[in-house]
């Protein structure tokens, strides 16, 4: 198959992946106790007031007909409410989304700024003290807890050296240094934990393609070993990192929740686990399928990907 | 190139808001949480009374010493028989869209409050049936019943007046773009990101307020509000947590103050809602057993550095309303263990639903232990909030752990929670006894009156424990030492007249 | 266990067994130290801790390390150590079962989904797509709320938030796999799908697959701790390492110990299963034999 007609056909299934998701998401939310207008009343408990906000919001109906009448305002653009501050979910979606991209798309670039080339040492000089340095500081970037490291970078920088704000966000349109002195901090601590993985996935697949065939031959030829290391085993090597690294920028999109709580940062991750708490039903709905589809965009680019940087790959996806 | 020459356009800019922007006064103040929908009539959650102080004035307000003072009003009256309320308006007041104060407006609102679908207000001020216009500045609230804790309800959300004209323009989307008459007027809101505020220019009591820009930012960890706090990016943080009180007092730059909350933190306990009420509902004996088996001093000292006030009452021991006749018992384990024997329950066993809060976490744990020396084993649930919440309208515990924020009059502390039909009597607690003296309390102006029937009512809560009531936290404020003239008041909420940046 | 290195032996009669090669190898004998180690602390936990682990002490809250409490105290007055060491059961099982899970589902799933291809594949890949879209945070409280608090519904819950990695990691390296020049010659040859699966592909899929496994680790013992407290998993008083680091997480200046200790363990057998999964992966590499 070609790539022009194997693009065509995922984005085909798109439509019907999403309309998978969004059943599967109400149903789950029904799934939940309580419902918005308990977690709305909350410790404040009126049973009138309750019962009007079920009535408003079609709470008391059964629930394939409230998903109909979800999804018949989504095909015509309406994506409903917050139940909870009363904001239109799109509005919601449309200022969050750059702002999650944005630090998703830093963080990732800090992750294989890190994970790449510390893989690639790692796996290059097997057994020397740098490939363990290496291993070392990239697990240890995995597993330091996201809490204890934003904090503690919040103490750094913020609070002793006073270099860089605390916590907020500004956007890039309105003050550009701004926008990056508060992104910095929250990227390099979502960076740090995925970078981690990178660098595990490069090194292996590395020692993988350094040991084959090819790779042999080509130095047997006496290529360079620079040119072998880079052109030759890292291009095979980056299968495994172009999957993972597709994954982990899903999961950047919509689960940077503690550190966008720390840095106060506006993003989906903090509106999704709100959504969720306060049962807010559309707005959970809106960031799920809006990820999703990013998901399911970011997994085929990088099975697009996969596909180019492996010649071998070509006439089999 | 003509790139290089739009940064540097862009650079000049920045630098020239920047320079704007040092001019102005700006007070951040980190929330502990994102505020719900900013419509008074709707807002339910407690963070967002801090937000609408910025933006709505009410009627009336609340001195830190509970006393009510006008605002929007200039006063009141009562008529015959407390069925009806004449209240005189402050002339020459205007809502942040230029639209006039009067009594024209005071009608909107309260039928407003009255009858939006969901309205959290209604609960509050349920018993006006009509409004009256006296004259451009005089209203008469006739009432079915009559109700003197009306007034203090005028205080919070009930009291707050919003533009009839943005209100009728925006529907139920007001919450989004709240008009009111407040100090400072809206500006913009980014849901989990921050509300901001600008200096309103013709607020009726502009002389008294000197910050020129609010920002409310939600932090939701704690840790992390204070750290802003130090390093000067926000200037104010609420509550915070009674064990990083030492670390602010430490820092020269900054002040903290607090104050004894009006609510409080209590166990409401299955006494007869459901199956699941048979356990503790059995016997008063088995929760005046539970309600001895717990030191509440040794809870504040160990989760909360001794910060907070121990409690017993729907009010807190500071308060007037306060029955001093009968204050904290002292732990006695012993006398526990009898009184189990005597109801016949030796080895009590129940479920406590706590919901993933840490300071509930931590104080349950502490409870537990202390239960377990009276030979009462109490197993800890965890259970995120909204699912214990109607868990408990549901009647599906036997014990949970929430709280109350509290109100200024001490009717707003109980009657819902204890009386028959009371909307928030998850215990389904029932005595008519008792439903007959709060009603004639609602009833009774003179407050010493008052104060009798609620000493009545202690009496019987205490003897027949559908709640444990344990402690009082004590709000406490962070200021960066810069900001000036802040009085801390015991609803946590902050006062802006007078309020300084120097 | 004694049955590992017989059959093992057997199979490779020529060689030393893949047992006796990986420890042959400094690096990953340390590490096979170390992950053992932490398996005999949690199995000898009711011997080793120095405390009761639940025992609180409210005259000694969040007391900094001592002769008496070598590791310190937490907020309610109890010992860090016991509870680290007792802690170390719910946290291994919660770290080791879902991943295990994860792995022993994607495998064939992978296999099937890369090697056949076409409608088969799509099927499979848009199903893992739509449950890298739900939020782990629905399915944690659904789960508990239907099947009530319990480690078990926990780590059920953990490995169905892995399980779409691991799939799609599993079936991109099949299709990589399926392109090799090895695995086109024993297709023409006329080799049976299952036999060129096992033979060929299986080998090649697991070095990823080891190392995604030894990185999930950490991010489940860490799960666990979120999980423990919406109420699946662990319940308090019960210890894992993940809900000491959750309790001591407004402690940071105050009690730094409290976040510490749980914190290096759990770097502690990351590292060490890292390490561990490098050595299995050279052993195991069919080209280096």
């Amino acid at each position: 198959m070609t790539l022009p007609r194997y693009v065509a056909r995922r984005l085909v299934v798109l439509v019907p992946t999403l309309f998978f998701v969004s059943l599967l998401i109400f149903s789950l939310q029904q799934l939940l106790p309580g419902d918005a207008a308990v977690a709305l009343a909350g410790e404040e408990h009126d049973p009138v007031a309750v019962a009007a906000i079920r009535q408003k919001y079609h709470l008391d109906r059964p629930v394939p007909i409230q998903y109909a009448i979800w999804m018949g305002r989504v095909l015509r653009g309406d994506f409903g409410e917050s139940m909870r501050n009363k904001i239109p979910v799109s509005q919601l979606l449309a200022a969050k989304l750059p702002v999650t991209v944005e630090l998703a798309v830093c963080s990732m670039a800090i992750a294989l700024l890190i994970g790449i080339p510390a893989g690639i040492i790692a796996a290059v000089k097997q057994g020397r003290p740098v490939a363990v340095a290496a291993n070392v500081l990239a697990l240890s970037g995995l597993s330091v807890p996201h809490f204890w490291l934003g904090i503690m970078l919040i103490l750094l920088f913020a609070v002793h050296l006073g270099w860089l704000p605390a916590s907020g966000y500004v956007s890039p349109w309105e003050d550009l240094r701004r926008n990056l002195a508060t992104i910095a901090l929250p990227s390099f601590v979502l960076g740090t934990g995925v970078g981690g993985i990178m660098m595990r996935h490069t090194r292996g697949a590395m020692v993988e393609t350094l040991g084959a065939d090819y790779v042999r031959t080509a130095r047997a030829k006496s290529v360079r070993e620079r040119m072998v290391v880079l052109k030759h085993a890292l291009r095979n090597a980056l299968i495994p990192v172009v999957t993972l690294g597709a994954i982990e920028f899903g999961r950047l999109l919509s689960g940077a929740v503690l550190t966008e709580q720390i840095f106060a940062i506006p993003g989906f991750g903090k509106m999704l686990v709100d959504g969720v708490f306060n049962r807010d039903y559309a707005v959970v709905q809106g960031v799920v399928l809006v990820s999703a589809g990013l998901y399911v965009l970011l997994n085929l680019a990088g099975d697009v990907l996969a596909f180019l940087v492996n010649p071998r790959l070509r006439g089999s996806a | 190139m003509r790139s290089t020459r739009i940064l540097t356009a862009f650079l000049v800019l920045a630098l020239l808001e920047a320079g704007v922007a040092s001019a102005q006064t700006v007070l951040r103040i980190g929330l502990n949480d994102d505020p719900d929908a900013l419509d008074p009539t709707i807002s339910r959650a407690y963070v967002g009374r801090l937000v609408f102080a910025a933006f709505c004035d009410k009627l009336f307000d609340v001195t830190p010493d509970l006393k009510i003072v006008p605002q929007l009003a200039t006063g009141y009256e009562w008529g015959a028989g407390g069925r009806s309320v004449v209240i005189r308006l402050r002339p020459g007041v205007k809502f942040h869209d230029g639209e006039p104060f009067n009594a024209e407006a005071v009608r909107f609102n309260i039928e407003r409050h009255l009858s939006t679908p969901g309205s959290f207000r209604k609960s509050e001020i349920g018993e006006i049936k009509t409004v009256d216009i006296v004259n451009d500045l005089t209203v008469r609230f006739n009432l079915a019943e009559p109700l003197v804790p009306l007034i203090a309800a005028l205080t919070d959300r009930s009291g707050m007046m919003v533009s009839p004209k943005a209100a009728r323009e925006l529907g139920d989307k007001f919450g989004t773009r709240p008009v009111c008459a407040g100090p400072f007027k809206f500006v913009e809101r980014v849901a989990q990101g921050k509300i901001v505020g600008e200096r309103f220019a013709e607020y009726w009591d502009k002389a008294n307020i000197h910050v020129d820009r609010i920002e409310f930012v939600p932090i939701t960890d704690s840790t992390a509000r204070l750290a802003n706090l130090r390093s000067g990016d926000l200037q104010m943080i609420e509550r915070v947590s009674p064990t990083d009180l030492a670390q602010v007092r430490a820092d020269g730059k900054l002040k903290v103050v607090g104050i004894a909350e009006l609510g409080y933190q209590m166990l409401p306990l299955n006494l007869n809602n459901g199956p699941r009420g048979k356990v503790l509902g059995a016997d008063p004996r088995i929760r005046q057993a539970i309600d001895l088996a717990i030191d509440r001093e040794t809870i504040i000292k160990t989760v909360f550095n001794n910060e907070y006030l121990p409690g017993n009452q729907f009010v807190s021991p500071v308060s007037p309303f306060y029955n001093a006749k009968l204050p904290v018992k002292r732990r006695d384990v012993a006398r526990a263990r009898q009184l189990l024997r005597e109801a016949g329950h030796p080895n009590l066993a129940f479920t406590l639903i706590v919901p993933p809060e840490r300071d509930r976490q931590e104080a349950a744990l502490v409870i537990q232990a202390m239960l377990a020396e009276a030979g009462i084993t109490m197993t800890i649930q965890t259970q995120e909030n909204v699912t214990m919440l109607s868990a408990g309208r549901k009647g599906d515990f036997e014990a949970y752990f929430t709280f109350w924020s509290g109100r200024p009059d001490p009717d707003g502390n109980i009657f819902a929670f204890t009386t028959c039909s009371g909307g928030q009597n998850d215990s389904k607690y029932c005595n008519q006894d008792v439903d007959a003296i709060l009603t004639k309390a609602r009833h009774e102006a003179d407050p010493a009156e008052r104060k009798k029937l609620y000493d009545q009512t202690t009496e019987i809560m205490l003897r027949d424990l559908p709640r444990l009531i344990l402690w009082h936290r004590r709000v406490f404020t962070g200021l960066n030492g810069k900001v000036q003239g802040f009085t801390p008041h015991p609803d946590g909420i902050i006062r802006f007249k007078g309020l300084k940046l120097s | 266990m004694s049955v590992v290195p017989t059959t093992l032996a057997v199979s490779v009669a020529r060689r030393p067994s893949a047992l006796g090669r990986l420890l042959r190898r400094p690096s990953a004998a340390t590490a096979v130290g170390v992950v053992g180690a932490f398996v005999v602390i949690a199995l000898a936990a009711p011997w080793l801790a120095p405390f009761d682990p639940v025992a609180t002490d409210f005259g000694a809250v969040r007391k900094a390390p001592s002769m008496l409490h070598r590791l310190g105290t937490d907020e309610v007055g109890r010992d860090v150590l016991a509870r680290l060491i007792w802690g170390a059961r719910a946290s291994l099982l919660a770290g080791l079962i879902p991943v295990t899970m994860a792995v022993l589902v994607s495998i064939p799933l992978g296999l099937v989904s890369g090697y056949a291809g076409g409608w088969i594949d799509d099927l499979i890949m848009r199903i893992t797509d739509a449950m890298l879209a739900i939020p782990f945070l629905i399915v944690a409280i659904a789960l508990a709320a239907f099947l009530g608090p319990s480690l078990t519904n926990a780590m059920i819950a953990i490995g169905i938030a892995a399980l779409p990695v691991f799939l799609r990691l599993a079936r991109n390296t099949v299709l990589a796999v399926k392109a090799e020049e090895y695995v086109e010659a024993a297709r023409a040859l006329g080799g049976s799908p299952l036999r060129i699966g096992a033979r060929a592909i299986l080998p090649n899929m697991l070095p990823p697959l080891v190392i995604q496994s030894s990185l999930t680790v950490a991010a489940a013992i860490i799960a666990e701790s979120s999980l423990s407290f919406l109420g699946l998993g662990q319940q308090p008083p019960a210890p894992s390492w993940g809900s000491m680091l959750n309790a001591a997480q407004r402690y940071l200046s105050q009690a730094p110990w409290m976040a510490l200790y749980p914190g290096l363990a759990i770097f502690a057998i990351v590292l060490a299963l890292n390490v561990l999964g490098d050595g299995l992966r050279d052993v195991l590499d069919p080209k280096h034999r």
